[in-house]
């Protein structure tokens, strides 16, 4: 009964596994049979010397960082505060920064055109409304990191000893805060760098080089050179979940975006 | 206690017998006022300015007459009126509700012989690792690495077609619903394994013994014991997966090229064609997503919220 029982949770841990990585062996094989005959890297070289590839990955680097930055100094000040002097506000603070879960990207997207597409509100050509719509979808978890960062550390405390020593708003944030809860911004952050890696929608609609959109046309296009893509992005979302993992400690990494 | 009594009433009359004998008072008492909530003004200016706002007119919108601006629940009324409309709709609510309930199945499965199967340990630490990314990886490379798997000439159906059988002969394809619920399952279960893994970990091993004590066996157990304990969780994660399956748009027009009508498609045409004619209905076609939405998570907190009570 009992060895029935194992082998049963081996055969589901197996099948899981294989529905795992059947698709990533299949788009690696694939991925090199760019040159007819033999095996190569050349779909990758291929990706690597496109000039449209480097403008799509730095667009998603730039726009990643800038939402990253951003997100910091919008939700850091905001969450702290929140903390310290004013907690009546913290129920509608959390209740807004879930309205992304409730409201889906294309959703989102949809609104945020229609609104801003018209005189005297004609900003959807500018880059800073492609970053606020990504500070907006990776609002749910930069902000939740950062909350549970501050809840682990004594604000009240720190604060009133920074300031019975002379120090400012600016060095109190700057120079006790955001050094004291950086795993839980790193964590954020690099939570929200695979979700804006990875986004399609906004970039699409909004129309800015970003990688995924690079890779959708590339797929109606190209044969070997999107599968090269898809292992890149592969790797990309690993090395995020890995370094989360690494610097978190047991905490839950995962992403509702992107699909 | 009472000693100091009387001490206080003293201090009292004392202030009092001052008042009385000074001039009117320089400043009539003031409650202090505060400034702090000037700190949350950028946060709430930001998130009404990008989020709010525009969410907002997704409601107003759908309710006002084309142009003219009167109320109206004309565009409401289209929706339940266009087969299409109530055809996407119906897709979408169709493929969400089997990748959640198969991923829900299978996540469970497997998170369950991760860490109650008696398998070493780090098969659960990898099991978690690799959900955590696979989680995460979906949208356009997702697509690709299935078409590469499961396309006409995809490495699995090249194994397949070895035996004789070709599954593209017998009606499976990969660009329906079929072969999108199969895609989709691949961040489903995923996220399953993720948030049910603390709820199994919480299934205490004396409430097994305790069960066993007292006579039952293992059916007895799971239909008295662990299920109940487990349902809301259950129900609550499906919801979830429910709605990370409706809201998706990505994967699905990577891998169909937007060919497949479901409602975050079809609202992705309307955004750059106007495919409706109607831009009043555009709005509808999309509050209609947000309450479906709003429901499922309203659903799954309130459910989340009884399993939280055993999992202490």
């Amino acid at each position: 009964m009992k060895s029935r029982g194992k082998v049963f949770a081996w055969f589901v841990i197996i099948l899981g596994m294989l529905y795992f990585f059947l698709p990533l062996i299949a788009t690696f094989v694939y991925s090199l049979h760019a040159k007819l005959g033999h095996l190569s890297f050349q779909a990758y070289t291929n990706v690597f010397h496109d000039p449209k590839f480097i403008r799509g990955f730095t667009g998603s680097l730039i726009w990643a960082t800038l939402t990253i930055i951003f997100g910091i100094l919008l939700f850091v000040p905001t969450a702290f505060w929140v903390r310290l002097k004013v907690p009546k506000a913290r129920t509608a603070i959390e209740f807004i920064t879930l309205i992304p879960f409730v409201v889906p990207v294309i959703v989102f997207t949809f609104g945020l055109v229609r609104t801003y597409s018209h005189p005297p509100l004609l900003i959807v050509d500018s880059p800073f409304l492609l970053v606020a719509a990504y500070t907006v979808i990776s609002m749910p978890y930069m902000y939740r990191a950062i909350d549970i960062g501050l809840r682990a550390i004594d604000v009240r405390t720190l604060t009133e000893a920074a300031q019975s020593l002379g120090a400012g708003w600016g060095t109190i944030l700057f120079r006790i805060i955001i050094p004291n809860i950086r795993v839980a911004i790193l964590n954020g952050a690099f939570l929200s760098f695979a979700i804006v890696v990875g986004e399609l929608v906004l970039a699409r609609y909004l129309v800015k080089p970003a990688f995924a959109p690079y890779m959708m046309d590339l797929i109606q296009n190209r044969a070997y050179e999107p599968a090269a893509l898809a292992i890149i992005s592969f790797a990309l979302t690993w090395a995020c979940m890995g370094i989360i993992s690494f610097i978190g400690r047991g905490g839950q990494a995962q992403v509702g975006g992107g699909h | 206690m009472s000693t100091y009594q009387p001490q206080y009433r003293k201090v009292n009359v004392a202030t009092s017998e001052l008042e009385m004998r000074d001039a009117p008072k320089a400043r009539p008492a003031q409650p202090k006022r505060s400034w702090a909530w000037l700190g949350v003004v950028p946060f709430f200016l930001f998130t009404f300015l990008f989020l709010l706002y525009p969410s907002s007119t997704i409601v107003t919108r759908s309710f006002r007459e084309l142009g003219k601006g009167a109320f109206t629940i004309d565009n409401i009324i289209t929706l339940f009126k266009t087969p299409y409309i109530l055809n996407s709709y119906w897709i979408s609510i169709k493929i969400s509700l089997i990748t959640a309930i198969g991923g829900a199945l299978f996540g469970f499965l497997l998170a369950y012989a991760a860490i109650r199967g008696g398998l070493p340990t780090f098969v659960r630490v990898s099991l978690l690792t690799f959900c955590g990314v696979a989680s995460n990886f979906a949208g356009v490379p997702l697509a690709f690495a299935f078409i590469a798997l499961l396309s006409p000439a995809g490495m699995l159906i090249n194994w397949i077609k070895l035996t004789g059988y070709n599954p593209y002969f017998h009606g499976f394809t990969l660009y329906t619903m079929t072969g999108l619920s199969l895609v989709y399952m691949y961040f489903q279960f995923p996220l399953m394994v993720l948030i049910i893994a603390p709820a199994i970990d919480g299934l205490r091993r004396e409430w097994m013994e305790a069960s066993q004590n007292l006579g039952a066996n293992s059916a007895q157990y799971w239909r008295y014991v662990a299920f109940p304990i487990l349902l809301p969780s259950l129900l609550g994660t499906t919801i979830l997966l429910f709605g990370n399956a409706f809201g998706a748009i990505a994967t699905a027009q990577a891998l169909t090229g937007g060919s497949i009508n479901l409602v975050t498609i079809l609202i992705g045409s309307e955004l750059s064609g106007d495919v409706l004619g109607n831009q009043g209905v555009g709005y509808a076609l999309a509050l209609g997503m947000v309450v479906i939405m709003a429901l499922a998570i309203t659903g799954y907190t309130v459910l989340q919220r009884r399993t939280e009570r055993w999992l202490r």
